[in-house]
């Protein structure tokens, strides 16, 4: 058995981002998702930026934590953005029929994290 | 020196004679390298009623095979490869058909005359017949890439994505759309959101005559894709019988968003991407 | 390389093992990237099947060569419970476990050609093929 392969997590003002880099086992998967929780509650963060342009494929496992990702974050206020998803793996999923729920998404890191501010403004805490 | 033997020649007679034997080993051979893509019987019917032409090409004395007794075999030959060819054979797999007659004639002449000078002369035109059958293949497959080059240039030239304004990107989409133009469409304009950092975009059918169910699908999957991407895509354009089409086909567009003319569509545009658009004033 | 290549799913890793073997296959095949995406995503689904359903089992992949066209096949055979209703299992949004029940009806539309032979306490074996255009 390979060992779990952890995402580091960087801290971006009160943004956390998690670059995806590697072929992703589920289990890794499920690891991201409860570092990212645990990240969120330690540090307050109020966005979760999630960079996928390194990925080619995204499947209905990896498409579920997108959502999971987000319904977590929202429990403590914040919002999550998936930033650089490729053409063909858009394509690919409007095709498997996969929605993401509460998952924003945009182009590239700047628009996500403009997105964030955009959320953070609308509801001053 | 003529070839032209005259009526009463050996070959037809041994056409004639060898009918049977012949056409069976040939239907044999021929099938062989098209391992079950066509069917036995198929390929029986094809062979029986070519060997016939022949036969009678071959019989009326004639060796030229322009000439007019061969018309019915050349019609029929023509046949089989558009056939194939709309198959998906390969050019190889296409000559084998005439070219294994002639290995089934080597082995029934064989049988009963082994001269030793026969024999090498035989192997010499099989391996001709090979370097030959290559040599075609090769050239076409080089035809192919270029017509493919070709079609895939054109599809380019029809099918340009503009930058309409800082961050808009435009199709405009003109004549009849079919599912592979549309889905290459769809690929070229999601590949320029990642690359221009557009996040929007407008698919304008002012200039569609038709569309039909799979491309209406196609519009419709190109607008999810895009803002799984985090774009934003509007269509605009669509003329009263093609949104009564849509309608038709029972087809759902949801809450993508429509503007009658390009105009809108990039006003919306702006707005969402604010900037305003306001009427100049002309006092000045 | 050889045309066809038989991978394990036991654990986790086989799954992405399987991802990257349909992947230099597709590339193989010249699948445009569009298609090589969705044949590597529904091979992802199909080996999870396999893994979580199926109990474990094997993966096939195979390059088809037909004439002008090329193609991948790629078939995922385990010897698990069976699928008692197929029709149902092929619905989108159904699932028997924690899932999206997209997998299989997801996997279906990804492909062009998709098989599923399934027997009740014998096990299952689903083929798909993706031809280049
Ligand atoms: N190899 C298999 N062996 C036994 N049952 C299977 C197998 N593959 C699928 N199934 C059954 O079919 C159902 C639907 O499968 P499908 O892949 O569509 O959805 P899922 O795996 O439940 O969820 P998702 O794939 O979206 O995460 C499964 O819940 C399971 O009951
Ligand atoms: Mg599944």
């Amino acid at each position: 058995m390979s060992a779990v392969e952890r995402i580091p997590i960087l801290k971006i003002g009160d943004v956390l981002l998690a670059s995806i880099q590697v072929d992703l086992q589920d289990r890794d998967v499920l690891a991201l998702q409860e570092d990212l929780a645990e990240k969120i509650t330690a540090t307050g963060a109020h966005g979760v930026i999630l960079d996928i342009s390194a990925v080619d494929i995204v499947d209905s496992f990896i498409g579920r934590m997108f959502a999971t990702i987000a319904s977590t974050s929202r429990l403590f206020d914040a919002h999550t953005v998936v930033v650089g998803m490729r053409p063909a793996v858009a394509i690919t999923l409007v095709e498997l029929g996969l929605t993401l729920g509460e998952v924003r998404t945009a182009l590239d890191l700047e628009k996500g994290l403009a997105i964030l501010a955009e959320l953070g403004e609308r509801a001053p805490r | 020196m003529t070839i032209e033997t005259g009526r009463s020649d050996n070959l037809a007679d041994l056409l004639r004679t060898g009918a049977a034997a012949l056409t069976a080993r040939w239907v044999e051979l021929a099938a062989a390298p098209l391992r079950g893509r066509l069917s036995p019987a198929e390929l029986e019917r094809e062979l029986s009623e070519l060997y016939g032409a022949l036969l009678s090409g071959v019989d009326s004395g004639a060796r030229d095979v322009a000439a007019e007794p061969y018309a019915e075999l050349r019609g029929q030959l023509a046949d089989l490869s558009r056939r194939r060819a709309r198959a998906g054979f390969t050019p190889s797999e296409t000559a084998i058909a005439v070219f294994a007659l002639k290995q089934a004639l080597f082995e029934f002449v064989d049988r009963d005359d082994a001269q030793g000078g026969l024999r090498e002369v035989v192997v010499f035109s099989q391996l001709l017949d090979a370097l030959g059958l290559q040599t075609f293949e090769t050239y076409a497959k080089a035809r192919e890439e270029v017509i493919d080059e070709q079609a895939e240039q054109l599809l380019e030239l029809t099918t340009p994505v503009v930058k309409l304004w800082d961050g808009v990107l435009a199709v405009p989409l003109v004549g009849t759309l079919d599912s592979a133009r549309t889905q290459v469409v769809m690929e070229k304009l999601l590949e320029a959101l990642v690359t221009t950092g557009a996040a929007h975009a407008i698919i304008d059918i002012t200039g569609v005559l038709a569309v039909d169910t799979q491309v209406a699908q196609h519009l419709l999957k190109t607008v999810m894709a895009a803002r799984l991407m985090g774009a934003e895509c509007t269509i605009s354009g669509i003329r009263p019988h093609i949104a009564q089409t849509i309608v038709a086909l029972g087809i759902e567009f949801g809450d993508i968003t429509t503007k009658s003319s390009l105009a809108d569509a990039l006003r919306h545009a702006l707005r969402r991407s604010g900037v305003d658009v306001v009427t100049a004033d002309r006092r000045g | 390389m050889t045309g066809r290549e038989d991978i394990p799913i036991a654990a986790d890793e086989d799954v992405v093992r399987v991802r990257q073997v349909v992947r230099s296959f597709a590339q193989r095949a010249k699948l445009s990237l569009v298609d090589q995406t969705k044949l590597v995503t529904a091979a992802s689904e199909l080996a999870r099947n396999t893994l979580t359903y199926g109990g474990g089992g094997a993966a096939v992949v195979e390059l088809l060569g037909e004439g002008r066209r090329q193609g991948v096949r790629a078939s995922f055979q385990d010897t698990g419970p069976g699928i008692p209703d197929t029709a149902l299992a092929l619905t989108d949004g159904w699932t028997s476990g924690r899932g999206m029940g997209l997998g299989l009806s997801g996997a279906r539309r990804l492909v062009d050609e998709f098989e599923l032979d399934t027997e009740v306490g014998r096990g299952t074996t689903v083929t798909v093929v993706k031809w280049s255009r």
